[in-house]
């Protein structure tokens, strides 16, 4: 009850009895709820200015205002902490450049794992070629398996299967794998660098950059 | 325990996807069409004892029990059970209340119509608390029974073989073996959530609100149950128990064997259409070698809508209006295209209808 009032009460709106003692009366005798026609007659304009005071009105725009500074403040705070996360401290990324040794390491037509974990690439030697695929299936990005005894590469994700060369052929890749850079360094050693990725759809495997030629 | 030439023939019928899913529809269709008599409890008792007799005999198997005990397993065995119990219901449910409006009395949940109504506090409040502290006790026993399988560290460079997504996902797994994955994994999954929020804009039918009923509304509950138990439990069977290492096919009573040779080399359509048809080089522009792709999917989602609104949906469309027709129809086709993608991957190693890698976009 407001003090500003005190002569004038208002009956309390709200359920006549407490909640649970009786159930609701049917629907045509429960129209005693809303304020007796006399009262709302008696206090015409007053009832609706008194329910909303300017004091009263002031303290709720100063109340929700303080709860949406709070809101939008914490939102900020959010944000930006979110924004940070993009820019980590330390990248997990295998290291793109690594030298592979010469091309005698790799006698014979065979897909070599030893810079898989390290590095993520495949070294093949196939058809003449010494190759540097990179180990991201072309589908959707598992890391595929190279099966020796089936002598194809799978994914155990969704299916696909790979020659080895590389080329696509079973499952849903829509493309063969990306071969990373390979050159033969002054030394003998190969040197392979995954920035530079050559696709085949592209056309882009007859760049001499994408292979080394062996003689078979 | 079981003859060992019935598990032959049960890997070999089952390891096959299309004949699985075959049967599966099949079975599906048979049940909807006599909903009548396969509810009835003489025959749906009988059935599902027999399914469960099945399955103890089959735990003698070796490898039948590696698979289904696995702790991640456990639960679809018994989200299978359920599906099953609770679609039996419902069918029932309909089955009884059509034979009702067929004699002119009122659905079974018209009766008593005063004494349904309930408050929500104390009532609902009370059964839902009551469900909500089941369920924690269940989760929390059954997390100490079964221990979630950890494994060590990730490692980008291992992916373990199989790869599964969680349960609920794997249907939609399923769908990355036959589609792009921006197909599978952006465009389809948007169109469900937003094909089922359409479904009040499109369905304005009053029919079978608030009660069960097939009769009245056939068109909608079948799409839908085949919708929700073919497509999607179905699927997440599928993912579960059939696909083993290397994303190949098992069946039930199979070892899964890493070394299992499936040949699958799956060829484009455009690839079918000029080097085995025509006997022909692929042409260097890429539309005219997509050109038979392109053709397929306009007349399947363009021509056919007209066509089938002049013939199978002859009734529905002046009723539905086009707008609301078309989107029906599209969404419904869509559907029924998803399952025929899959069929023309298992039968003709059908890759994509239409396929772009230049520009990663495929279907
Ligand atoms: S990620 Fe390799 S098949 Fe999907």
């Amino acid at each position: 009850m407001p003090p500003e009032n005190p002569v004038n009460p208002v009956p309390p709106a709200g359920p006549p009895s407490p909640a649970g003692a009786s159930p609701p009366a049917p629907a045509g005798t429960g129209s005693k709820l809303p304020v007796p026609p006399a009262t709302a007659a008696a206090r015409p304009a007053a009832a609706g200015a008194e329910d909303l005071s300017r004091r009263k009105f002031l303290g709720l725009i100063s109340w929700s205002g303080l709860g949406w500074a709070a809101f939008s403040a914490a939102s900020g705070v959010g944000s930006i902490a979110t924004g940070r996360f993009m820019f980590p401290n330390v990248l997990y990324e295998l290291p793109a450049t690594v030298k592979v040794g010469p091309p005698d390491d790799y006698p014979s037509d065979d897909v070599y794992e030893k810079y898989k974990d390290s590095n993520g690439v495949w070294i093949v030697r196939d058809a003449g070629q010494i190759t540097a695929l990179i180990t991201v299936c072309t589908h959707l990005g598992c890391t595929p398996n190279w099966l020796p005894n089936e002598g194809k590469i799978k994914c155990p994700c969704h299916g696909s299967g790979f020659r080895r060369n590389g080329i696509n052929f079973e499952g849903p890749a829509p493309r063969p794998l990306e071969r990373a850079k390979i050159v033969l360094l002054e030394d003998g050693n190969m040197m392979v660098d995954k920035a530079r990725k050559f696709q085949y759809e592209k056309g882009e495997w007859n760049d001499p950059d994408s292979f080394i030629p062996v003689t078979a | 325990m079981l003859p060992e030439a019935f598990k032959e023939a049960a890997n070999h019928l089952l390891s096959s996807a299309a004949i699985t899913v075959s049967l599966v529809i099949a079975f599906f269709f048979l049940c909807l069409w006599q909903y009548r008599k396969v509810t009835k409890p003489v025959v749906a008792l009988p059935l599902s004892l027999g399914l469960i007799v099945l399955f103890c005999l089959s735990i003698s198997d070796p490898n039948f029990f590696i698979i289904i005990s696995k702790s991640d397993n456990v639960p679809i065995v018994l989200m299978l059970v359920l599906v099953g119990g609770c679609t039996w219901w419902g069918l029932r449910q309909a089955a009884l209340n059509d034979e009702r409006l067929e004699k002119g009395l009122p659905p079974m949940e018209a009766d008593n119509r005063e004494d349904d109504k309930v408050y929500v506090w104390p009532d609902l409040v009370y059964a839902e608390f009551i469900a909500l502290i089941i369920c924690s006790i269940v989760l929390i026993v059954w997390s100490i029974l079964l221990a979630a399988p950890l494994e060590q560290p990730a490692n980008p460079a291992r992916t373990p073989n199989p790869s599964k997504a969680p349960w609920y996902f794997l249907g939609l797994q399923e769908m990355l073996v036959y589609f792009d994955p921006w197909i599978a994994g952006v465009v389809l999954p948007t169109l469900i959530i937003i094909g089922l929020g359409a479904i009040p804009y499109i369905d304005k039918n009053p029919k079978g609100n608030g009660y069960y009923t097939f009769k009245e509304r056939p068109f909608a509950v079948t799409i839908y149950m085949f919708g929700f138990l073919v497509l999607w439990v179905f699927l997440v069977y599928m993912g579960t128990f059939m696909r083993g290492p290397n994303w190949n096919f098992f069946g039930p009573y199979e070892y899964w064997d890493i070394h299992k040779l499936e040949p699958l080399t799956s060829v484009n359509l455009s690839e079918y259409f000029y080097m085995r048809l025509l006997g022909r080089a692929m042409p260097a522009n890429f539309l005219v070698r997509e050109a038979p792709g392109l053709l397929v999917l306009a007349v399947y989602f363009g021509l056919l809508p007209l066509v089938l609104a002049k013939t199978c949906f002859r009734k529905f469309y002046p009723s539905m209006g086009f707008l609301r027709y078309m989107v029906m129809i599209n969404l419904f086709l869509g559907v029924v295209g998803m399952v025929a993608k899959m069929y023309l991957r298992w039968i003709f190693n059908l890759k994509y209808i239409v396929a772009f890698p230049e520009f990663f976009f495929n279907i």
